[in-house]
């Protein structure tokens, strides 16, 4: 029987401490809103709920869910979650990670949990800066960015989160924007709905360091124009008005922005977004698009079936304890070659 | 007609040729055979960092040491009666090792000009130039007669020749007068998959035994005496393996499913490799990207209710330490087996070394006490790693087990014990249906914090690195809260001395000398303590597994000594952490940092320096 829960349900008794006007806030609300319903489709128990983080701004977030929840040490929050998820794959687990987490002191268990593609719901909150250091840029940080630790600017090329997913062999990813609560939330559910290692990226902002940095496309004046959200099997078009839409560029390999209507356009040359598709090619193209050449991508981008590390070590333990060598450890213990002396 | 032998307590042969020529499997059958037959054993593995140096080159010298004796036999022996040199450069890495009165076998085939000149001789007499030509040399054509005893078979030339360790094994076997059916039946075994192995393996080895028979060159073989052993059930062990297996059984008595996160690291891949092969037995082995991810694994493995085990070598301890912290934090049971080697940094990884001790007791940032225990020789190995684990999951906290290169990879036979025998571990698991979890409440008698499981309804909670609230394990800042809880996790580790063995002591309680050691190097130091007390010396040893904390007696037993001189195979480590513990007591030191262990008869030499009576 379903148990049903309520937002209410995944609140914890601590005070939340993040600034006032911080984007993690409206990050909370889309967990806490896609818990019930991922419980209800899943028919998941609240225990199962387990969220694991690393350190930064971001992975205090275990502490305001009232779920089993771990605060790791820096950049190891995948590696824990792993220990986790293998040790108990019943559990439903969540890591909470951000762009310097994951990204910088964390990329080596990132990619490798991503290619392994253990069943973890990684949620990276990337707002392109260090924030509980008061500052200083981040492996996102845009070419040039200012901080206390780059006061002539930066002079080092940022990653695209997206591209070392689907570099990594990742089966999902998807990303969304931390004021919109229904997007997250939506991505989030297919997140948990995905078997394998799912990351959500949200691009989040930093009221007090970096305040406004993904401002261009996010505002929600101009959003519809600089962004497009994608769902699977339906054409990729955006605009207020519905008049924007993405082809291949054939002659040059790459996607492009056109505009329905005009040149003989019509909605059937549009392509259709297959988030199923295993061929990472226009998932790569998509997830690279930046504002103002391109819309930015949101959405599920990618979601694709794939044996799971959690399942193949399951199964592997079940295969040869159908078949043991040993039973126990007494027989273990006088296995091989032994001689008795009476 | 019955051959005539000598009979004789103990003898040390030395196996050693190129890293491909097979001498660790050619040492271990030998060893093997005389345990078979009663014989004490202990061996020592000697290989390079290499896996396949240039052929017939200094570095690719890989050796294999055997003691075989009629008693008890508690190392693999310090010089070597027989050596077996399968070219010149083995000849020249190991002459230092042969007794003045030794044999030595080589293959004459390979002593050309050419390979003489590869080991780095230059002059006409190689044994010459090695000051060996007072010993006992058999100059035996290996590598032609291996392939003449193969004339007939089908095998191609270089599968012919690469058996020649077996003709060098059957000229052994003949000195040491045992017989072959053991060999025999291991290759039925081993090779039953590839049955077109088997007899010529058996022809070769027959080859070697009745060459030896027939040349005029062996003017006496040698029978070792055996004893009366403990009765029962007999296997050989390697530490590594022992490792493995008591952490296994831990995970049997336990309950606790056994979860192994690791990166692999010589000397102690071994265990990560024996634990892999158990799947039959539920045991999951995560090999993860890093050191770190070891360590993390497995504290996530800890907090999802698994025994939880890492092993590493000291470079790798070294990158555990930030998440050791967190373990001692988090207070979930972590068991982190470093077998050490020679460092710093990578120092000499294939050698042995007990230099990690300080790092295992204060690497780490903060106030971090966590419990360090070591094992003693290879099939202690299992004892303690099952008993780390206990210790790790009764009283909830992190355990570093220092194991070592030379007990790692030794063997000795092993009297097979019986699970029941082993004490129970109880889990301090949080029952479903409890209400009022607080998940830093502790039990009165050990102070471990309990463990709810998650999964289990009603007891969430969140823990991590930051300071805990001593109830809640909430963040907390208070200044008071943050002593208390120092205080706290310190005097939990303190209180585990209630619940460990008392300090033994080999010989009287009180006297002259005490000589004191951990870990593996106990075979050494206890046949050179009893050979001493053998002779009337006043000296006894006490030593250590039980580091941090140490058992309750310790003090009380080194007031009762007029000298007390601490060994050990680093500059001083445990010397100097004694000094800390007892200011009031004299501590001499004696040490040797060469990648090598003791040997018995330094040790000797050395107490005799301070032995008054």
């Amino acid at each position: 029987m379903t148990t049903k829960y309520a937002s209410q349900d995944f609140k914890s008794d601590q005070e939340v401490k993040w600034c006032p006007g911080c984007g993690d806030y409206a990050i909370l609300a889309a967990v806490q809103k896609a818990l019930p319903e991922v419980a209800e489709i899943l028919e998941y128990k609240k225990e199962r709920f387990t969220f694991i983080s690393g350190i930064g701004c971001s992975s205090r977030f275990p502490y305001y869910v009232n779920t089993y929840g771990f605060h790791g040490i820096h950049g190891r929050a995948a590696a824990i979650a792993t220990g986790i998820k293998v040790a108990n794959p019943a559990l439903s687990v969540w890591q909470i990670t951000g762009d310097g987490d994951a990204l910088a002191i964390g990329g080596n268990h990132f990619i490798h949990a991503v290619r392994r593609n253990i069943d973890l719901n990684i949620i990276l909150f990337d707002n392109q800066i260090y924030g509980l250091t008061k500052g200083q840029y981040s492996p996102t940080s845009r070419l040039g960015t200012v901080t206390k630790t780059s006061p002539f600017g930066t002079v080092e090329h940022p990653f695209v989160p997206g591209e070392i997913v689907l570099g990594a062999r990742g089966t999902f990813f998807a990303r969304t924007l931390d004021i919109d609560i229904k997007l997250t939330a939506e991505c989030l559910v297919a997140s948990a709905k995905h078997d394998g290692t799912s990351v959500t990226t949200v691009l989040q902002n930093c009221v007090i360091f970096n305040d406004g940095t993904h401002k261009e496309y996010a505002d929600k004046d101009i959003r519809e124009e600089r962004t497009i959200v994608l769902r699977h099997g339906e054409p990729m078009i955006y605009g207020k008005n519905r008049d924007k839409g993405l082809m291949i560029d054939y002659e040059n390999l790459r996607l492009k922005s056109v505009k329905i209507g005009e040149n003989g356009i019509t909605e059937k040359d549009i392509l259709v977004h297959n988030m199923e598709n295993p061929n990472p090619g226009i998932h790569m193209m998509l997830v690279n698009m930046k504002f103002p050449d391109f819309p930015v991508a949101l959405g599920v981008i990618r979601a694709v079936k794939d044996s799971t590390y959690d399942d193949n070590v399951r199964e592997q333990i079940e295969r040869s304890r159908q078949h043991p060598v040993c039973s126990n450890v007494d027989e273990l213990l006088r296995s091989g070659s032994t001689w008795t002396i009476d | 007609m019955d051959k005539q032998f000598i009979e004789t307590d103990d003898a040390v042969i030395r196996f050693s040729g190129d890293s491909g020529d097979g001498m660790q499997l050619t040492g271990t059958l030998f060893a093997d055979t005389a345990a078979f037959l009663g014989n004490g054993v202990s061996t020592f593995p000697d290989f390079p960092a290499e896996i396949r140096a240039p052929q017939g080159s200094l570095a690719g010298v890989s050796g294999f040491q055997v003691h075989v004796g009629s008693g008890e036999v508690r190392t693999p022996g310090d010089y070597c009666d027989i050596l077996i040199a399968m070219n010149p450069a083995a000849l020249k890495a190991n002459a230092q090792w042969a007794k003045p009165a030794s044999t030595i076998i080589v293959d004459s085939d390979l002593f050309t000009e050419k390979n003489i000149e590869k080991a780095g001789i230059k002059g006409a007499n190689i044994f010459e130039e090695l000051k060996l030509n007072d010993r006992n040399i058999l100059y035996a054509p290996i590598t032609t007669l291996t392939k003449e005893c193969l004339a007939d078979s089908t095998l191609d030339n270089k599968a012919k020749s690469r058996s020649k360790n077996m003709f060098a094994l059957g000229i052994c076997f003949y000195l040491f007068n045992q017989p072959l059916t053991y060999a025999e039946k291991y290759f039925e075994n081993k090779f039953r998959k590839k049955p077109q192995f088997i007899e010529p393996n058996k022809l070769v080895l027959r080859g070697g035994y009745n060459y030896a028979a027939n040349i005029q060159a062996i003017p006496n073989t040698y029978k070792i005496k055996t004893s009366n052993p403990e009765k029962g059930v007999y296997r050989n062990i390697h530490g590594n393996q022992a490792t493995a297996w008591g952490l296994i059984a831990a995970s049997e008595k336990s309950g606790l499913p056994l979860f192994c996160g690791s990166y692999p690291i010589t000397p102690a891949t071994g265990i990560l490799e024996e634990l892999a092969i158990r799947k039959d037995l539920g045991v999951k082995t995560l090999q993860v990207e890093d050191e770190i991810a070891g360590i993390c694994t497995a504290i996530g493995a800890a907090f999802a209710g698994n025994l939880a085990v890492t092993t590493t070598s000291g470079p790798g301890l070294s990158l555990k330490s930030e998440a050791l912290g967190l373990a001692v934090m988090v207070e979930l049971p972590v068991v982190i087996v470093d077998v050490q080697r020679g460092g710093p940094s990578t120092g000499l990884p294939t050698k042995t070394e007990q230099s990690d001790l300080s790092q295992a007791l204060w690497g780490r940032n903060g106030e971090c006490p966590l419990i360090v225990m070591s094992a003693q020789s290879p099939a202690d190995c299992f004892e303690k790693a099952f008993r780390a684990a206990k210790l790790a999951v009764e009283h909830m906290t992190p355990v570093i087990l220092l194991s070592d290169g030379f007990i790692a990879n030794g063997s000795e036979p092993w009297l097979i014990p019986s699970v029941a025998g082993f004490p129970d571990i109880k889990a301090p698991i949080v029952p479903e249906g409890t209400t009022g979890y607080m998940p830093y409440a502790r039990d009165e008698e050990r102070l471990a914090r309990f463990w709810a499981i998650p999964g289990t309804p009603g007891l969430e909670h969140r823990i991590g690195g930051l300071e805990k609230d001593f109830l809640k394990g909430s963040p907390s800042i208070d200044p008071q809260n943050h002593q208390l809880m120092v205080d706290m996790r310190a005097a939990k580790v303190a209180k585990v001395a209630d619940f460990i063995p008392e300090q033994e002591i080999i010989g009287n309680t009180e006297g002259d000398l005490l000589a004191v050691g951990w870990g593996g190097t106990f075979g050494h130091l206890y046949t050179a303590v009893t050979q001493l007390q053998k002779k009337g010396k006043d000296i006894s040893l006490a030593h250590f597994n039980h580091i941090n904390p140490l058992p309750k007696n310790t003090r009380e037993i080194f007031e009762k000594f007029k000298q007390i001189i601490v060994c050990e195979l680093n500059s001083g480590q445990f010397a100097n952490y004694l000094r800390m513990k007892y200011p009031h007591i004299i501590f001499e030191q004696y040490n040797k940092v060469q990648g090598l262990p003791f040997t018995v008869i330094e040790l000797t030499n050395k107490f005799n320096t301070l032995i008054t009576k």
